[in-house]
């Protein structure tokens, strides 16, 4: 490999950031209707909500959504008492066939990038499902994924979806 | 039965002499040897020559727990620490803990006044005594088996906890005098029945409990289950451990055993001294320790002195039971619990320190503190991982600086109730 210069590098990291996608992630208390709070609140800000997952415990659960605008949905629970952070993920095309998803997993795997967590978005784009991943090396995934020519969906248009 | 008559019985009169004889010592003592004493006084204005009588006594300042604090270590002894050959600590009101103590003397005056105690409760040298109060840097454990040991009984030091190694050693050891906090014996007399075992067939005729306040329906429940005369003790380790005062059969309440402590009670809003009946600050002056001598310690705890002549023929000022306290601590399953202690460990894990709320609950049994921690940005992760270490690091830092297990429950934003003044850091739900 070449060393990169100063501008390809910068470069680099330009296109990395716009294939990462902002996830919220929201605590919440295993008590009922926060769930229906969180979906409402945002509901009246016109959010739309495009993935979700909930990871819980017997004590609490975390919940996480891909919105179509973020930094809005960001302030709206914050305002909204919730505690909010928000992480970085990326949004994946699969083939939609059996052995689609294996495929990116076994490569990943290949490249030691560990998952964190994955899961699927409420629609399909063309004949592709739409996952999305936590992995803990990104910016590798990132690379890794386009040199296996896997198409991955920027932040912008996952929320144009 | 009096384990020291001449002292226990001693008349009114002779007990003052004493009393102030020994009280000019220990105030030319402390003052003398003690730093933190010698400013004190000085800063007040007072000699110990000019405490001529009983009733000067309250022209001194009160020590409270921040003085103890504060000299941490052992900056509080009054004698070089070589003579010093025991240390206790208690919960302070942070992550140290408040550190006393003992000469030989000390340990052997301490000694007979836990042996009155047992003595007191129709204990003899031909006793088993299960010592169930924790060994260690707690001074329950070791004070009642010095204790045990002094009166001639046979001590079993199993300290607390191991509920079905307790029972089997009452049953093979033919133990017949119980010593550990009501709440405990409580639990243990469920686990008894638990198991089948009857108490009338064990040898157990005596309770000797304390550490922590309990109530006459308690008393009652102890007694019925466990087959025993069930007698209360009371101490606190910065005055000497227990055995500052314990109960007489008549149970009127617990007699101070005024030839080694002076009894003051004060108002806790203005320390002024109140008279005899009126319910106050229980404040304690030695008068014969060596390594630790305190002078008016504030103990914080509610009660009233009583006068009157005892039946039991003891002339010592009788206190009341002790219900409450006038600071914000906690006792659960015997072990002293201040909340600030909890914020400077719920401090170590971020920047500022979160909305806490201690649940303190006695389900069963046994006292139960749940921990609610408002989880504000600063330590949500997006990983469940990442969470439940932070929960098991926490509750693994409080029982390394408290001493005792809790649980922490993660809460939303906002779900601790806020107030305008002092915030309201605890829920205590235990009905005594």
């Amino acid at each position: 490999m070449e060393p990169r210069s100063n501008e390809t590098k910068i470069q680099i990291q330009k296109e990395r950031k716009l294939m990462k996608v902002k996830q919220i992630s929201v605590f919440l208390e295993n008590k009922t209707g926060r769930l229906a709070q969180v979906t409402r609140v945002l509901g009246e800000q016109n959010i739309n909500i495009r993935a979700l997952s909930i990871a819980d415990t017997t004590d609490f659960g975390i919940l996480r959504l891909i919105v179509n605008d973020p930094d809005s949905a960001y302030r709206t629970l914050k305002d909204a008492g919730f505690t909010v952070s928000t992480t970085d993920v990326i949004a994946v095309e699969v083939g939609d066939q059996p052995g689609g998803l294996a495929r990116i997993l076994e490569m990943l795997q290949g490249k030691s990038i560990n998952i964190e967590y994955l899961y699927a978005f409420l629609q399909k784009t063309n004949n592709n499902a739409l996952v999305v991943f936590r992995v803990e090396q990104i910016d590798d995934a990132i690379d890794a994924l386009l040199k296996n020519n896997i198409s991955i969906l920027g932040g912008s248009q996952v929320y144009a979806l | 039965m009096y384990w020291q008559a001449e002292y226990e019985t001693i008349t009114r009169d002779n007990l003052e002499e004493l009393q102030l004889q020994r009280l000019q010592q220990t105030l030319r003592r402390v003052y003398d040897n003690v730093p933190f004493y010698r400013k004190s006084f000085d800063e007040a204005g007072i000699q110990p020559g000019d405490i001529k009588s009983l009733d000067d006594l309250q022209k001194a300042p009160l020590t409270i727990k921040k003085d103890l604090r504060d000299n941490y270590p052992f900056g509080l002894f009054a004698v070089p620490r070589d003579q010093v050959v025991r240390v206790h600590a208690s919960s302070g009101t942070t992550g140290k803990p408040t550190v006393v103590g003992y000469t030989k003397n000390d340990i052997s005056n301490w000694s007979d006044l836990v042996a009155r105690a047992i003595t007191m409760a129709g204990g003899t040298n031909k006793d088993v005594v299960q010592v169930g109060f924790g060994y260690g840097l707690f001074t329950g454990g070791l004070g009642l088996h010095f204790g045990t040991e002094r009166v001639g009984a046979t001590a079993v030091p199993v300290s607390g906890g191991n509920t079905p190694r307790q029972l089997m050693l009452m049953q093979d050891f033919g133990t017949s005098i119980i010593a550990c906090t009501p709440s405990y014996a409580l639990y243990l007399a469920e686990e008894m029945h638990n198991a089948g075992i009857d108490p009338k067939d064990l040898k157990l005729r005596i309770g000797i409990f304390g550490a922590e306040p309990w109530s006459e329906r308690m008393r009652e429940q102890l007694e019925s289950k466990l087959n025993i005369n069930a007698f209360d003790i009371y101490g606190l380790s910065e005055v000497l451990g227990p055995g500052v005062s314990a109960e007489c059969p008549e149970k009127k309440g617990l007699h101070i055993f005024e030839d080694h402590f002076i009894a003051e009670i004060v108002d806790p809003d203005t320390g002024k001294k109140l008279p005899y009946g009126q319910p106050g600050e229980l404040v304690l002056t030695s008068l014969t320790k060596e390594a630790l001598p305190i002078i008016r310690y504030n103990t914080r705890d509610i009660t009233v002195l009583n006068a009157e002549p005892c039946s039991c023929g003891r002339t010592h000022v009788r206190m009341q039971r002790v219900t409450g306290r006038t600071d914000d601590m906690l006792i659960i399953r015997g072990v002293n619990v201040f909340p600030s202690q909890i914020e400077s460990v719920l401090l170590e894990f971020g920047d500022t320190e979160p909305h806490y709320l201690l649940v303190v609950d006695r389900k069963g049994n046994l006292d139960d503190l749940e921990v609610w921690v408002e989880l504000n940005e600063q330590f949500f992760s997006d990983k469940v991982r990442a969470l439940e270490d932070l929960e098991n690091n926490m509750r693994g830092r409080i029982l390394s600086v408290l001493g005792i297990s809790a649980r922490i429950k993660f809460v939303e934003p906002r779900t601790i109730p806020r107030s305008e003044g002092k915030a309201k850091r605890v829920i205590d739900k235990r009905e005594i």
